[in-house]
């Protein structure tokens, strides 16, 4: 091994050792940034979910029996599959976000300085947080005004929250698998789409799964979507929206199982992906 | 100076290349090449497309792993300790890898943060940055505002925030205008000037010619030809008679007929005739005479001094431009 005797000086390992913290808030610094300086993304990307919840309101509220829905008004049953709509949809930004990043050259900028590996990643999924945050605030502002109403207490609603933001949490890292795998930005969102409109449609989210048939409902109900937005619902809507045989807590559990199982599997693979891409 | 394995690099080579084999399924990217860097100097990597340059690269910048050998940066394992690489490398690369949403200045603080600088270090080292490459006034604006040219510059800029004594140009210039070119020529040299060490990868051979101090070829993943600008064009031969022709099948007759002369080259509707032995006059009277006979009539005739651009057709049977990698640098011929 050659052995360098220039007058030049190599930082030490221990200079040159990553600061994961330090790493990952200055990429989520730079991400957020980004969502500021485009303010018409941001702008669009919460009108949608405001239209939906509108149109859903009123277009389809009337056509479901509220008596399926053990008489909870349909505005309170729709809301938390809205906002789960809402989120899982909102992942694909981490997937067009990292995809476009590689293709500029900037994934392999970071890849050359000595950053954390898993920072380019947690700053991309935190600043996907921060954004999903500011939208289901405004989609709590818009439910409200239009007839969205709280049937449990303030801290069951903020559980309700807190499990929608952290299940947007844990899909933020299965899509940035997803867009570090693909070409380009484009085939980001197109082949993220096949993956989350069975899970966002065939689900709980819009319709009592008791609606659905008989060879679709053992999926409908136990998928994770599904487990959310029911334990999402209970929290907000209260006991009576519960299938018989659940309750409330064990919907809760099985959720953030859901939601610390996707994290646990799909970060390492995001990052050995991040790893291994150049 | 070739030997694919043990490859005994002088002690104070900044850059250190040591049979370095990488294959993509069936393409040999890499092949054992073998190559160092003096400390302080600059080294113009040379291939055709497809040669291996950005593979090479991307080995010692340690954003791929090599299938075999070795390669070190300032005398540290780019597979064994990434991590302090990283930390004594700048790399700006073929495409400006700045951010467009943040300004010039936000993003040199950016880089400055992930290179673990202080704030104070990080304000001053941008304030530099910004003054050297004549960015003053755009430091609070968009970079999506900026030029191609001032793109380069800030992606240069950026890739030398925390000082690395060692730097990676890969095709620094590819798509700059003339003008564009000539600046960042500048800039690098007075980089150069400072002590740093410099790999260039480059299309453009005059490029290589003003910058670099030795230039390695490699085509097929394997280093063809090394040596210092003058003993790579000494290699060659002594002249050069370039003949220009108005129509192109005069200039396919020509080349026929020339082939007595020297060893004859077709550009088009011009030929480059290698003259390796005797005096270019003497030469050039006999291709006068040649030409004569065959009752062909040169649109213009020059005696000159090979070029690296001969010397990479000689070597590599191709000329060096580049045909897809980057639609900006389109159709452009390599300069004389």
């Amino acid at each position: 091994m050659t052995t360098f005797t220039g007058d030049l000086v190599v930082p030490s390992a221990r200079e040159a050792r990553p600061r994961p913290l330090s790493d990952s808030l200055s990429l989520t610094w730079r991400n957020v940034t980004n969502l500021r300086r485009n303010p018409q993304l941001l702008v669009f990307a919460t009108i949608q979910p405001v239209i939906f919840v509108v149109l859903f309101r009123y277009v389809f509220g009337g056509a479901i029996d509220t008596a399926a829905l053990n008489g909870v008004p349909y505005v309170d049953f729709l809301m938390p599959g809205i906002f789960v709509q809402t989120v899982v949809f909102g992942s694909l930004t981490t997937a067009v976000g990292l995809s476009t990043d590689l293709n500029l050259g900037l994934i392999e900028r970071f890849k050359s300085l000595p950053i954390a590996r898993s920072a380019v990643l947690v700053g991309r999924t935190i600043a996907d947080l921060i954004r999903n945050v500011f939208v289901v605030v405004l989609m709590c502002i818009v439910g409200f005004v239009i007839g969205w109403r709280i049937h449990t207490n303030a801290i069951e609603f903020l559980a309700a929250m807190l499990l929608i933001i952290a299940f947007s949490y844990s899909l933020s890292w299965v899509f940035a698998f997803v867009g570090l795998s693909v070409r380009d930005p484009e085939t980001a969102q197109a082949a993220s789409f096949p993956i989350l409109a069975p899970l966002v449609f065939a689900s709980s989210a819009f319709v009592p799964v008791s609606t659905m048939p008989g060879w679709l409902q053992p999926w409908a109900e136990h998928q994770p979507v599904s487990v959310v937005v029911n334990a999402a619902r209970a929290l907000t809507a209260g006991p009576e929206t519960l299938e018989p045989g659940t309750s409330t807590t064990q919907l809760v559990v099985t959720a953030v199982a859901w939601i610390v199982g996707i994290i646990v599997v799909a970060a390492p693979l995001a990052v050995r992906k991040y790893r291994r891409v150049a | 100076m070739r030997a694919r394995h043990s490859y005994d690099a002088p002690m104070d080579h900044a850059i250190v290349a040591d049979g370095l084999v990488k294959h993509f399924g069936d393409v040999h990217a890499l092949d054992g090449v073998s190559f160092s860097v003096p400390a302080g100097s600059v080294l113009g990597l040379l291939g055709p497309n497809g040669a291996g340059k950005t593979t090479a690269v991307r080995v010692l910048t340690t954003l791929l792993r090599p299938d075999r050998g070795s390669a070190q940066v300032l005398g540290v394992d780019v597979v064994a300790e990434p991590q302090r690489v990283r930390a004594a490398l700048g790399l700006a690369g073929q495409y400006a890898a700045v951010d467009e949403n943040l300004t010039a200045g936000e993003n040199l603080r950016l880089v400055g943060r992930l290179t673990h600088l202080d704030d104070k270090v990080i304000a001053s080292r941008s304030a530099t940055l910004l003054e050297q490459f004549d960015l003053v006034g755009a430091a609070d604006r968009l970079v999506r505002t900026f030029s191609g040219g001032m793109r380069r510059r800030l992606d240069l800029a950026a890739a030398l925030v925390h000082q690395p004594p060692v730097l990676f140009l890969d095709e620094p210039t590819t798509g700059l205008d003339p003008q564009g070119r000539l600046d960042l020529w500048t800039v690098i040299e007075d980089l150069v000037a400072t002590g740093v060490t410099v790999l260039l990868t480059t299309q453009y051979l005059e490029e290589a010619d003003r910058l670099a101090d030795t230039i390695v070829v490699i085509d097929h993943g394997d280093v063809i030809a090394e040596g210092t600008p003058a003993e790579l064009k000494a290699r060659l031969g002594a002249t050069v008679i370039e003949v220009g022709f108005r129509e192109l099948a005069d200039a396919e007759r020509a080349a026929t007929a020339l082939a007595t002369v020297g060893a004859v080259s077709v550009d088009g509707r011009t030929l480059n005739v290698k003259v390796v032995d005797g005096n270019g006059a003497t030469a050039m009277l006999e291709l006068v005479r040649v030409l004569d006979t065959s009752n062909l009539d040169p649109s213009s005739m020059l005696l000159r001094e090979p070029t690296l651009d001969d010397v990479f057709l000689d070597l590599t049977g191709d000329v060096a431009t580049d045909d897809d990698a980057d639609a900006d640098a389109g159709t452009e011929v390599v300069s004389r």
